[in-house]
């Protein structure tokens, strides 16, 4: 019988017309993330940074996402509501592309963790100092992705063995798995 | 280790291209904690009286406050100082923006600029990275239209950079230094800028600023916050619009312009217009400013939002503007809002101060209705006002005819011209341009202000004291209610007591040694303001502030580590007041400079106006001429300054005195 398990999608709503270019997030952010905690601040260290192109009158606080090691094959260029806005603005990656979203001193990429901290905050603490309310949290319960039934490799591994042969199959899959 | 600064100031000497990082004195930072402190140390320990604005020796000092850069919110302040060539004094201009945690990133916490480049450059800092770089290309520029190609042709679009213009370009005496979301604009830094053949600094930094007690800190910081919020949702009722809330006045949010179109003057600080805010004006005005206003900005980790994009000739942002500039232009041409926010487009590019500005030209136009100045001097000079401004505008930028004398000006534009030109520079103290704002009743405490103010500029010390009762005493009890400001208890009861008619009305309450303290108290706030780089916004300009006396000591202590307690801040407060002013008085200021326009208020008393004169400078610590005294200098550890008023004259030493001694002139009276 399946587990209906729920899980919590924790949410930064981001609303761009109300940023007013501050950068307390980044302040804060880098602040949290020291250690000691709050020992300094730094916003080169911040996992949210705000592109800010004033003259253009542009500010998007984006936050930090996943590591690439390469980067886009292409750029690409939004403008929206006639104003154009940088190649990767809304990129959240830490990427070889650009120097934000990694520590100063060793170049290791950083990545937004909400927070996390213990005990638990209300909220990320970016949120709670953007006054201004361009940063909103938010919580929402999902159904989590019901887990794999071990019924389900092995069917799958019977159908690959059936076309490819039982040695073909042992010999991918000790390779692959001797691959970290 | 040393916390909230870095410990380093940028040491530049461009007449031999000489970079050094160096080192500062600790113990320097805990006389004086930084920014206007420890640059009025600075100013005192090297450049002398003998020193001009535009002279080799001259320095050009960006101080970062103490606390900039920090997680404090509000704390972002650069002071900018060096002699003034409009005042011959030293000027403290002061720019919020992001250059000065951009600064304390990458190092710094002051660059110190001596010796004038023999061609153009910007520097370049970068980390531990200094550059000094060819600028030619840029000469001639505007202010924002530098930055973006500097930003450009160092492919870093995150730099953060000061600029001048033509006008700081030409040394303008009232050029200022442009930062896109801010300004130092007073007092004519921009031209000792320019004199320096300086066209811009360009920063950026990825260094960490420490905090010596993290937890403590950050609950000051937060405390802070929740303050505004609260703040923000409860305006203090029965004041005008813009005294009500926090932030320096809200002129970029707020419509209602009654208050400031009514009562300040039009036109060379000339005439009131009582009646002129109409309905109509009010919904032309609102759609003027909801037309051009596209955002309204923060500086550097502040909540407040006191700037704004302003978008004339292109459709998102042409510049960004702040606080009262938005109507000097309008009301010194006579015009409206739209002319205002266009000039202002150009006058930021050109970089210049939108008080001294307007001011001068609206000068220009009153001497040429007068027939002093005339078609020889102004030729095909325009018939409509806002023409006029233009034209004057970009002659004096260019310091083109009679631009060339303009620029310095109207106290000295006056002498030049002569020919009963000086009664039309009747609005400045110190040599310089101030509010139009001309009242009937003389306010003790505004006297004082208006006399000592060291910066010559009210804005700089006035703020937490109301600057009127309120209509009835229920409103001022009311007041006083949640009022923990004050340093003492007797200040709300001088407050309450005071009356809008009556006994205890101006000019004769408050009672002097009561203005003398509230005076003093106003004061005390912003000097600890320009030290830390905290904004006056948040702190020395508005009523009821998140930051005051009784929570900045811990506030300071626990991001610097200092052991400072009220008593400690308030003592080194004074310290730094006496060295600003020590300074000063070296450079000849006397009491005779001490005194507010002519016709600021139409009701004056001399008597009264002595008396509190001397019983200020008494509570000061000062003797008669306003010098203080080797008792209250050798209380503030500013003994070599004492030293240095004998030698000069300025003091006579104590005990071996006789008459007939070594005084020199100069200095002193």
């Amino acid at each position: 019988m399946a587990k209906n398990d729920k899980r919590i999608i924790k949410n930064i709503r981001i609303d761009v017309d109300k940023c007013n270019g501050c950068r307390a997030c980044e302040v804060i952010c880098a602040a949290h993330h020291a250690q000691p905690r709050f020992s300094s601040t730094n916003p080169a260290r911040a996992r949210v940074r705000v592109i800010r192109e004033p003259l253009s009158d542009i500010y998007v606080p984006v936050f930090a996402g996943e590591y690439t090691a390469a980067e886009c094959a292409g750029r690409d260029k939004y403008i929206i509501d006639g104003k154009e806005y940088e190649e990767c603005a809304f990129c959240r990656a830490s990427c070889p592309s650009r120097d934000i979203f990694k520590e100063p001193d060793s170049d290791l990429p950083l990545k937004c963790d909400m927070c996390e901290s213990d005990p638990t905050l209300e909220e990320p603490l970016c949120v709670t100092w953007c006054l201004a309310d361009a940063l909103v949290y938010e919580e929402r319960e999902e159904d989590a992705a019901p887990e794999a039934r071990p019924e389900e490799v092995d069917e799958g591994l019977e159908a690959l063995a059936k076309r490819h042969g039982w040695d073909k199959v042992m010999d991918a899959v000790n390779r692959m798995g001797s691959k970290d | 280790m040393r916390y909230a600064e870095t410990g380093f100031n940028l040491e530049l000497d461009l007449a031999r291209g000489n970079i050094e990082r160096v080192p500062t004195d600790a113990h320097l930072s805990e006389l004086h904690l930084g920014g206007l402190g420890t640059n009025a140390r600075l100013m005192w320990d090297r450049v002398g009286p003998e020193v001009d604005a535009f002279d080799d020796e001259n320095l050009l000092v960006f101080g970062t406050g103490l606390l900039a850069g920090t997680p404090a919110p509000g704390c972002n302040r650069t002071i900018v100082s060096t002699i003034s060539p409009q005042t011959k004094l030293m000027a403290f201009s002061m720019m919020g923006g992001f250059w000065g945690p951009e600064l304390k990133h990458a190092g710094y916490d002051k660059v110190v600029i001596k010796g004038k480049s023999p061609e153009w450059v910007y520097i370049y800092i970068n980390d531990d990275t200094v550059e000094i770089r060819d600028a030619k290309r840029f000469v001639g520029l505007g202010t924002l239209e530098s930055a973006e190609l500097i930003r450009q042709e160092l492919g870093e679009p995150n730099v953060q950079i000061s600029s001048i213009g033509l006008a700081g370009e030409n040394r303008v005496w009232f050029a200022s230094i442009e930062q896109g979301r801010a300004s130092a604009s007073r007092l004519g830094v921009g031209a000792v800028m320019g004199d320096k053949k300086v066209k811009a600094i360009a920063v950026k930094g990825s260094k960490d600023i420490q905090i010596a007690k993290p937890l403590d800190f950050i609950q000051h910081c937060n405390d802070a916050l929740k303050y505004i919020e609260k703040r923000d949702k409860n305006p203090i009722p029965n004041v005008m619009p813009i005294l009500a809330g926090l932030g320096s006045p809200q002129e970029m949010a707020i419509h209602d312009e009654k208050w400031h179109t009514e009562n300040f003057m039009w036109g060379n600080a000339r005439e009131r217009r009582k009646e002129f805010w109409t309905e109509e004006i009010q919904e032309v005005w609102t759609e003027t400013m909801e037309t051009m206003r596209t955002r309204l900005l923060s500086c550097h980790n502040c909540p407040m939002k006191c700037g704004a994009s302003i978008a004339v000739d292109k459709r998102f942002c042409s510049y960004m503007m702040k606080c009262f500039s938005k109507l000097t232009y309008t009301m010194g041409a006579y015009s409206d809002l739209d002319f205002g926010l266009r000039i202002a487009q150009k006058a930021t590019e050109h970089g210049i101060d939108a008080f001294s500005g307007p001011q001068t030209m609206a000068f220009a136009v009153e001497l040429y209705e007068a027939g002093i100045l005339t078609d020889k001097e102004m030729p095909d000079f325009p018939a409509d006002n806002e023409g006029r401004f233009y034209w004057l505008l970009d002659r004096i930028v260019r310091r083109e005819g009679i631009g060339d004398v303009l620029a310095d000006g109207t106290y000295w534009a006056a002498e030049t011209i002569g020919n009963g030109a000086e009664e039309y520079a009747h609005n400045n103290i110190r040599k310089t341009e101030q509010l139009p704002l001309k009242l009937g009743m003389l306010n003790p405490i505004y006297f004082l202000m208006y006399c000592t103010g060291e910066k010559a500029n009210i804005t700089q010390i006035e703020g937490n004291f109301p600057q009127a009762p309120f209509f009835t005493r229920e409103e001022n009890e009311a007041f006083i209610e949640d009022w923990p400001h004050v340093p003492h208890e007797k200040f709300k009861e001088w407050f309450v007591e005071w009356e809008l008619r009556g006994e205890k009305s101006i000019p004769n309450y408050p009672p002097i040694d009561a203005t003398c303290e509230i005076v003093d108290w106003q004061e005390r706030m912003h000097y600890i303001d320009d030290s830390t780089g905290m904004c006056a916004g948040l702190s020395s300009f508005p009523l009821k502030p998140p930051f005051h006396i009784h929570n900045l000591p811990g506030l300071i202590s626990a991001g610097t580590g200092f052991d400072l307690d009220e008593e400690g801040l308030v003592h080194l407060t004074k310290r730094n007041r006496n060295l600003v002013r020590a300074n000063n008085l070296r450079r000849g200021l006397t009491r005779a400079d001490e005194k507010p326009p002519e016709d600021h208020w139409k009701r004056r008393f001399p008597e009264l106006e002595k008396r509190l004169l001397d019983e200020y400078y008494t509570y000061k610590g000062w003797n008669q001429e306003g010098v203080p005294t080797r008792e209250t200098l050798e209380d503030l550890d500013l003994g070599y300054v004492y030293e240095e008023f004998v030698q000069r004259g300025i003091l006579k030493e104590e005990e071996k005195a006789t008459a007939g001694s070594a005084a020199q002139e100069g200095g002193g009276p």
